[in-house]
């Protein structure tokens, strides 16, 4: 099947000569698909929606959207024409306007009845119903934001572009308020284009995800392969966080400081490893085995679920994730298991 | 825009560069030094002066249980809405020669305070000033956080300690800028001095122009002030940058427990009362017993002086918002080099001291634009360049308030440019851009310096009309027009207080 929007190949600079803020992205969204790009501050992720909405013009590559190109070294179609939806970060409500005539605002060539029978319409999917006359500035941010989605969704767009669409809402409302929207999106069955420097929000609310890093395109795919497999350090780390471990391959093990760990697959020679915290684990000293690492455990962190130890393995730092109930504080001698697989990065040779 | 705005500057040191050897003679005798010496002392006065009124006042509006705060604080903000020229006005019609007070004070016997020369100047100004400073240090006061204070005490300060350790140190930034915006403005003034005759450097300037003796030596003088006003400025900018280091942290929205005044209550009211009185009382009461004087003698028609006020200021207005429009718009949305210097370039009207900027467009009207002398397009070019500075503020302010992502979401929505212009960017933009157009309008109506040097011949506006009776002493003439332009002022002083005080929408 075609993909509904492909990037292929875009790069902008925005001074001549200097660093790329996307360089020679490419990527597709297919149709109902919710992608997240994710990356940190600075990578090029807003700048690549911004490409999409066509706020900026690249200097090289294409975009295409359902067989439309929407911007190529000869073409160029305004924003207003694109059928690309966006929600802003501070949502970008009218502030002159009511909220109806905020949704409204997308729908000028329709009569004015279709209009307010299409707003109520969006408005009722986000339960806005009865708010249609107050003004923005009276709304709190959660019905702000939803607001905004309604405005940006009631002229049917091709594509959804949300840049931080959840982070101006506090941690307790943003969880319930991206599963409700989450739904929502999916039944209407919206391409979405998500934006976030959250890995949390990425992992819950994407189909699939791409990770940035300096304007480029580090991986893409689902969150759970992406997580399980990270082709490199960087998207490792970012992602989740990790362990990451020197060592000499050969077939389906890895001999490192440690001793030696599983790998997925198979790999030879030199190599860098990734060693998710949750595939170790720390056993207390009073039985000890022979085999096994001893450590020290330097601090603990305790985050509700569970709990995560740093610890001391010879030259080693490591971060363990066990229970809380584990009766280690910093200072206590433990051992330590390895309990799960560790992964080849790409980066091996470095 | 921006060149048009330099060009005054740029004509001061061409008019003085062909100053003869003579004028620089006569630039480097001691008489220019005394004048140096007469202005900056005048602006060191009256900077003392308003801080001695103005520390307490602030302190007690802020600090203390005394009754009534807020309304003392309107009370004693509203000397802002006096020209200086009115209160020079005010001082002469009161107690000068054939003043209304000067013949009750001599029949109880009371001596009749001095109002020419340096008194009456530092009077005039101390009045018309120390609301600058007043304000300055009530919002140093109000910004500091109370856990400072709590601090002090906790570490064993008795209050008094803690106010002068803690508390004054804290202000200097605040005192620092307010203290230097009082000497701006007398540094500039021309009202007060030329009224009261005191010679300061605007006076001087003025009768050199006047008397059309060597004009150039005017030139050289003003060229003096220019740059002792551009030091002034250049230190200003320098204290402002550092304040903010000194301001602790925001969202300290807690108040400090205010001091309980008890039986000091009452020389507290007197002290407020006696500051109201001299600054709003008098004016209001001296300008009043001289405007029925002269309408009951039916002589003084306000008509004719309004009609031109309103038009040469309508006209600035409207001129000076169409021109900051593209400047701020530069300045804000594609900041760069050229741009904020282009930006940059309409404040050096702020610079001029109005009398020598109003100077160099006459050399330049006799010399290159000869068909733009004494006309009102000179007038108006006069006003656009002195008030351009107040008109990119506005419209600088208008625009920062308005998120640029909301002509983005117009654009995705499928509206046009010209569409997102008109539905969303003008519509929110038109209050800000309003406020700017009513704030030169209203400070257009009380400019007295230019209007003088400008105006076409017998094009007399209700400044120029309140300057030609009282120099000549006619003060029931000059009362009626004064008044107006008190109320105007008041006007203006409120919208200017509203705008800085409103919350940004859309941001």
């Amino acid at each position: 099947m075609k993909p509904l929007l492909s990037m292929e190949q875009i790069t902008l600079q925005y001074t001549q000569g200097g660093t790329a803020a996307v360089d020679g992205l490419s990527l597709t969204l297919e149709q109902g698909e919710i992608l997240a790009l994710l990356g940190p501050s600075g990578c090029g992720k807003t700048t690549t929606l911004r490409l999409v909405a066509g706020f900026e013009q690249p200097q090289a590559g294409r975009i295409i959207l359902e067989d439309r190109v929407l911007c190529s070294p000869d073409t160029f179609v305004a924003p207003s024409q694109r059928r690309v939806g966006m929600v802003f970060q501070d949502y970008a409500l009218f502030p002159h306007l009511s909220v109806l005539d905020n949704v409204t605002f997308g729908l000028a060539s329709l009569p004015r009845s279709e209009q307010v029978t299409r707003a109520r319409e969006m408005l009722a999917l986000f339960s806005l119903s009865g708010l249609e006359m107050r003004m923005p500035h009276s709304l709190s941010g959660g019905q702000q934001q939803r607001v905004a989605l309604a405005r940006a969704l009631a002229p049917r767009p091709r594509v959804l572009l949300l840049d931080e669409a959840f982070s101006s809402l506090d941690a307790a409302l943003r969880v319930s308020t991206r599963a409700e929207v989450r739904r929502v999106l999916k039944s209407l069955e919206t391409t979405v284009l998500l934006v976030t420097h959250d890995q949390e929000e990425a992992m819950a609310f994407a189909d699939r995800l791409a990770v940035m890093k300096a304007g480029r395109v580090e991986q893409v795919g689902t969150p759970e392969s992406v997580y399980a497999a990270p082709r490199n350090s960087f998207v490792a780390s970012f992602l989740g966080g990790t362990n990451l471990l020197p060592g000499t391959a050969s077939d389906g093990t890895v001999r490192t400081a440690m001793g030696d760990i599983p790998l997925v697959g198979q790999a030879l020679g030199p190599v860098l490893v990734s060693l998710r915290p949750e595939a170790l684990r720390l056993v207390s000293g009073t039985e000890p085995r022979t085999g096994v690492p001893d450590v020290q455990v330097l601090a603990r962190e305790f985050q509700g679920h569970g709990a995560e130890f740093t610890v001391k393995c010879g030259e080693l730092e490591l971060k363990v994730r066990g229970v809380p109930e584990l009766p280690l504080r910093p200072g206590d001698k433990a051992q330590l298991e390895v309990v799960g697989k560790a992964v080849v990065l790409e980066d091996s040779s470095r | 825009m921006a060149a048009l705005s330099l060009l005054p500057a740029v004509y001061l040191v061409v008019r003085a560069a062909e100053a003869s050897g003579e004028a620089w003679a006569l630039l480097l005798r001691g008489r220019t030094l005394a004048l140096l010496g007469g202005t900056l002392g005048l602006a060191l006065a009256v900077t003392g002066c308003a801080t001695a009124i103005s520390l307490p006042l602030a302190w007690l509006t802020t600090r203390t249980s005394l009754p009534g705060r807020r309304v003392w604080t309107v009370l004693l903000c509203l000397p802002l809405a006096l020209p200086t020229f009115v209160s020079g006005y005010v001082l002469l019609a009161a107690f000068g020669t054939g003043g209304a007070l000067e013949a009750p004070l001599a029949r109880w016997g009371v001596p009749v305070p001095p109002v020419y020369g340096f008194p009456g100047a530092l009077l005039a100004l101390t009045l018309s000033t120390y609301p600058y400073l007043f304000l300055a240090l009530r919002a140093g006061l109000l910004a500091q956080d109370p856990a400072l204070l709590e601090s002090a005490w906790s570490l064993g300060l008795t209050p008094a300690q803690a106010f002068w350790r803690v508390t004054l140190p804290l202000l200097r930034p605040a005192f620092t800028s307010g203290a230097l915006l009082v000497g701006l403005y007398v540094l500039s003034d021309f009202g007060a001095v030329a009224l009261v005759q005191y010679d300061a450097f605007s006076r001087i300037i003025y009768m050199q122009y006047e008397g059309a003796y060597d004009r150039a030596y005017a030139a050289l003088l003003g060229l003096v002030l220019v740059v002792v006003t551009v030091a002034v400025l250049a230190w200003e900018e320098r204290a402002r940058g550092r304040a903010s280091y000194h301001r602790s942290a925001r969202g300290a929205s807690r108040a400090t427990p205010l001091v309980q005044l008890g039986r000091w209550s009452v020389p507290a009211l007197i002290g407020c009362g006696a500051v109201v009185t001299l600054g709003v009382g008098l004016p209001v009461g001296i300008l009043l017993y001289w405007a029925v004087r002269g309408l009951s003698s039916g002589e003084t028609s306000l008509l004719g002086p309004g009609l031109n006020s309103v038009l040469a200021s309508g006209l600035a207005a409207v001129l000076a918002v169409v021109a900051a429009l593209p400047l701020a718009v530069l300045g804000v949305r594609y900041p760069g080099r050229l741009s904020v210097l282009l930006e940059r370039s309409a404040y050096v009207g702020y610079a001029l001291p109005p009398i020598v900027l109003a100077l160099s467009l006459v050399f330049f009207g006799i010399q290159v634009a000869t068909f733009l002398y004494g006309t009102l397009a000179m007038l108006l070019l006069g006003y656009l360049v002195r008030f351009l500075p107040q008109a990119v503020g506005a419209v600088r302010g208008a625009l920062l308030q308005l998120s640029p992502h909301l002509a983005e979401a117009a654009a995705t929505l499928g509206h046009s440019p010209p569409s997102v212009l008109t539905r969303v960017t003008a519509p929110l933009m038109a209050p800000g851009l309003l406020a700017g157009g009513a704030l030169v309008f209203l400070t257009a109506m009380k400019e007295l310096p230019a209007t003088l040097l400008l105006a076409p011949i017998g094009f007399e506006t209700l400044a120029t009309r309140v300057w030609s009776a009282t120099a000549e002493g006619q003060f029931a003439q000059a009362a009626p027009p004064a008044l107006v332009l008190l109320a105007i002022s008041a006007l203006g002083v409120g919208l200017l207080l509203s705008q800085e005080g409103r919350a940004s929408p859309g941001s």
